[in-house]
């Protein structure tokens, strides 16, 4: 996460409830290592960013960069 | 072609099916001063900038109104303003309390929890057109479906559909800036009428709501988050009528247009099919291709703002052009391609800034649901007529009716 | 081999490149050189024993027990192909041999060297005290797991020394886990040397708010053990005594640049200097052409602020300067880009979401400009010399970017323009409480210009009246 980048729109708390969480209205806690049940939760957090500020790897497979959901399952 | 008579072609209803190439050529000049005063903005970056700067007012009241707009305080009579027309801090207070039954940090799974609900509304309409051939994906599936689903959310019976879609068109048509029929002003003064009415029903509504509350949206406003600050029973009013309108009136949209865009781009409506997972960035790509809220025509300039080269002078009205933006060379590569898979896609087609769409969430997971449906369900779609009839209004774009063959459906 | 900008493409097509720091700044510049088109050999350095991991979630998920310590690795961009040296410190530097020294006594040979050790924890000055079972630190994962433990055994109370930002979200941490803390802080109120006292009296109100034990002015004076060698109490400056089952010494950093001592580049304790382009100076100012620096162990000159050497300890400053440096070292001269990062940063704790632009210590004084200190949600601009030079925001993070383009357009302080939510007759300018006064600078004025990283040149602007 580039909480830098981070404008808290919450986009991801509300994709993926069990990854992300707003703590207070602005600030943002998450679990950086999510098991692979949660995969498609956080493809749908990382693709509705507005600011695309959540960076996505799954060990076992390619790097997939901001946005990108190759891979994940509907 | 001068600038000034752009934005004018552009509101015409000539270019609604395709608007496209005048937003290139409106590109030209990132800022462009109309001959009425108006700014438009239509470049990303430029976009981007103002949607974060606090010199922009999305109050009508900071307007100073141009010529045939002298109504436009006067219809500020009517209901006060909702948050989307209000700045900080009211904006942020009232913002914030409707956020509490509706997202995080106190109601995260709301959206999520509905999933279940949207899925059976989508295989509901559908299976209806089981025995058919042909169908009206607006009137038969892109328009009930949003309805049903703010209905739900809100808690609004049903069957009072054919009361508020009345008020919901004239409100909707109120931001419709071009001159053709009766002309912004009248067109101004009739969505006043049906948002008093509208907002009538709805007080009704929530009083009912406060004596037998239930698990939706309004029965939490009506009672409020605790001894925590809560909404004046108007603000509570004007809330519910602009959820209600933004909640069907929208959506609707981004489904036809996500509709026509997989007939147009067969090859994205096959790996759709066969890869349901797409509909995530698929979505992401249609708020940027063809965005249902096409530009913001409300904003004020408080003070002098440099821009693009250009200074927007204090009290100018400023239009920000998203679709446009979204289009934007220097943003996004290859820009008039529908690129399903695009990444890093930081589109404009909810805003941004403090004014974000707050029903993003909602409306994401509905176009998902449904393209991914249809797409799966529909055997063979063709799209009957290209382009499709469009509804007047320039701002929230989309077809009025989008007639498509099929030959059947599968389970 | 290469030796001048001339045979940088000999470079990216066979050297060997050594990083030396296996963190935040260390993985990203790997990655750079990667996507960059480097396809020589890779040898990532690395003193810890763990793949590279992000240190936020730390003080905060890890601490209030969502998160496992070390749960927190770091998403890679891209497969790197490296030879992973983990567990190994670098113990010393052979400029001239081009050769990294290792604690084995291993020697690794390079032809290009990124240099991103960082920091570690300032310990707690007694050696014999900083022994204590229940003194700790925080920095590392290992740190974070340690503190995790202890806060899981429901300590009666944490003393926190210090409240500077690490400090600050240890104690949140605390408190939302229902532990007592008390706070010993030498200045007059929290985040008093990062963000002034105006905004660290609203911090101290937060403190006081979440039920802490503020104690400012104060210093810790002694730490004392039982027989058993554990943590029983700490002796503050007023002389009272405080019970605690642990105290937490969040005093700050030291940059990791022991390991550079006599190598002949110019690194000391406020880090390595290295140019815009983040090329290592040597101790005679020469600048080296093969050996580079980014992260917190780096100190850059920085033209927004005077042409300052800057030293960042900063997330985003380790990321975008190691694209800098990585990007630098497989490009010829020409091609090379500054690194000119507008420094940013953020915290939560108490629930509220702090962010920062620009260089708060540098302003004299501030205004609020959006929101009010009294509902702990504001922006706030910080002025010096007339002009903007940084913002902090609480609660307000949307608006930053907004601010971030008044430094960079270096706009006048205070801001002359009517806006949404501004105070009645417009901010007004106060005192910003630094305790130290701010640095007098005599650069010239700058301007930076463009979005895409390719555009950020700077262009000199004259000083505004």
């Amino acid at each position: 996460m580039d909480l830098n980048r981070c404008e808290a729109y919450a986009q991801c708390a509300f994709q993926a409830p069990d990854v992300f969480a707003m703590h207070g209205e602005e600030a943002l806690m998450y679990e950086p290592c999510p098991g692979d049940e949660r995969r498609e939760q956080v493809m749908r957090a990382a693709a509705s960013c507005p600011v695309q500020a959540i960076l996505v790897e799954w060990p076992g497979g390619p790097a997939v960069p901001e946005g990108a959901a190759t891979g994940a399952r509907g | 072609m001068t600038s000034a008579t752009l934005l004018r072609r552009i509101t015409d209803y000539a270019a609604r099916a395709d608007p496209y190439p005048l937003y290139a050529e409106l590109r030209r000049t990132p800022v462009a001063r109309q001959e009425d005063g108006v700014y438009a903005v239509s470049t990303y970056w430029e976009i981007a900038g103002l949607l974060h700067d606090p010199r922009l007012s999305s109050d009508p009241r900071n307007r100073v109104p141009t010529a045939g707009e002298e109504d436009i305080l006067e219809e500020e009579q009517g209901l006060p303003p909702s948050f989307l027309r209000l700045d900080p801090p009211e904006h942020d207070r009232l913002r914030r309390l409707a956020t509490r039954p509706f997202g995080p940090p106190d109601s995260p799974r709301r959206v999520s929890d509905m999933r279940g609900d949207l899925a059976r509304m989508v295989s509901g309409l559908i299976d209806g057109l089981r025995d058919r051939e042909r169908a009206d994906i607006v009137e038969d599936f892109a328009y009930p479906f949003p309805v049903m689903v703010i209905c739900k959310l809100l808690g609004v019976p049903h069957e009072d559909e054919e009361r508020f879609h009345v008020w919901a068109e004239a409100i909707v048509a109120g931001l419709d800036p071009g001159e053709e029929g009766e002309g912004p002003a009248e067109r101004r003064r009739a969505a006043q009428r049906a948002r008093m009415e509208l907002g009538r029903y709805l007080a009704g509504l929530i009083e009912d709501h406060r004596r037998a509350p239930g698990g939706d949206m309004l029965s939490a406003l009506a009672a409020g988050h605790g001894d925590r600050e809560r909404m004046s029973p108007l603000e509570l009013v004007v809330t519910a009528v602009l959820l209600l309108i933004a909640g069907h009136e929208t959506t609707v949209n981004l489904i036809t247009n996500g509709m026509l865009t997989l007939l147009r781009h067969p090859d994205a409506l096959r790996r759709l099919r066969e890869e349901p997972g797409l509909a995530v960035p698929l979505v992401e790509e249609l708020l940027r291709y063809e965005p249902p809220v096409q530009l913001l025509p409300q904003r004020t300039a408080l003070a002098d703002i440099d821009v693009g080269g250009v200074t927007i002078p204090r009290g100018a009205p400023v239009w920000l052009v998203l679709a446009s933006g979204n289009r934007d060379p220097r943003r996004f590569p290859d820009p008039d391609r529908f690129d399903p898979g695009r990444t890093g896609n930081e589109h404009l087609g909810f805003g941004g800034g403090i004014h974000y769409c707050f029903g993003a969430p909602l409306a994401r997971l509905e176009a998902q649901v449904a393209l991914t449906e249809l797409a799966r369900r529909l055997v063979e779609p063709r799209l009957v007529t290209d382009p499709p009839p469009y509804r007047r209004n320039p701002v929230l774009r989309g077809p009025r009716h989008l007639p498509v063959a099929f030959d059947g459906c599968v389970p | 081999m290469p030796a001048a900008d001339g045979s940088a493409e000999e470079f990216r097509r066979r050297g060997h490149a050594v990083v030396v720091g296996a963190s935040l700044a260390g993985l990203r510049a790997a990655e750079t050189l990667r996507e960059e088109g480097f396809a020589g050999t890779l040898t990532m350095i690395g003193d810890e024993p763990h793949e590279p991991y992000d240190r936020p979630p730390l003080s905060k998920q890890v601490l209030l027990g969502r998160t496992g310590a070390g749960d927190t690795l770091l998403p890679r961009r891209r497969a790197l192909e490296a030879r992973w040296l983990l567990g190994t410190a670098a113990t010393g530097l052979d400029l001239a041999g081009r050769r990294v020294r290792l604690a084995g006594g291993e020697e690794v040979r390079y032809d290009r060297l990124l240099i991103a050790t960082g920091t570690r924890a300032r310990p707690w000055i007694k050696e014999t005290e900083a022994a204590l079972d229940g003194v700790l630190t925080l920095r590392t994962g290992d740190d974070a797991a340690r503190l995790a433990r202890r806060l899981d055994a429901r300590p009666r109370r944490v003393l926190v020394i210090g409240a500077g930002f690490t400090g600050s979200e240890i104690t949140s941490a605390c408190r939302e886990r229902g532990i007592d803390v008390t706070v010993a802080e030498r200045g007059p109120a929290p985040l008093v040397g990062a963000l002034g006292g105006v905004v660290g009296a609203v911090a101290a109100e937060l403190h006081h708010a979440h039920g802490v034990d503020l104690r400012c002015g104060i210093t810790v004076t002694a730490l004392e053990g039982d027989p058993a060698g554990r943590l029983r109490c700490a002796h503050l400056s007023d002389g009272t005594t405080l019970e605690a089952d642990a105290a937490v010494v969040a005093l700050g950093a030291v940059r990791n640049t022991e390991w550079l001592a006599g190598s002949g580049l110019a690194a000391g304790p406020r880090g390595v200097a290295c140019d815009a382009g983040c090329r290592a100076f040597d101790v005679h100012g020469i600048v080296t052409d093969d050996v580079f620096v980014a992260g917190d162990v780096a100190r850059s000159p920085h033209p927004l602020f005077g042409y300052q050497f800057l030293s960042l300890e900063h997330w985003g400053n380790a990321v975008a300067q190691a694209e800098v440096a990585a990007h630098n070292m497989v490009s010829p001269g020409p091609e090379r880009r500054p690194h000119l990062w507008l420094p940013a940063f953020w915290s939560a704790q108490f629930g509220i979401n702090i962010k920062s632009v620009g260089v708060p210590p540098m302003g004299r004084e501030l205004a609020i400009v959006q929101g009010s200190l009294a509902e702990r949600r504001f922006a706030a601009v910080y002025g010096h010399q007339g002009r903007v030079i940084a913002a902090v925001t609480f609660d307000h993070g949307r608006w930053l970017p907004f601010y971030g383009r008044l430094i960079e357009t270096a706009a006048p302080f205070p801001p002359d323009f009517a806006q949404v939510d501004r105070a009645p007759g417009g901010p007004r300018p106060i005192p910003a409480e630094f305790p130290d006064p701010a640095l007098p600078t005599h650069g010239p004025t700058v301007t930076l210009s463009g979005y895409a990283p390719s555009e950020r040149r700077v262009t000199f602007v004259p000083a505004r009246v």
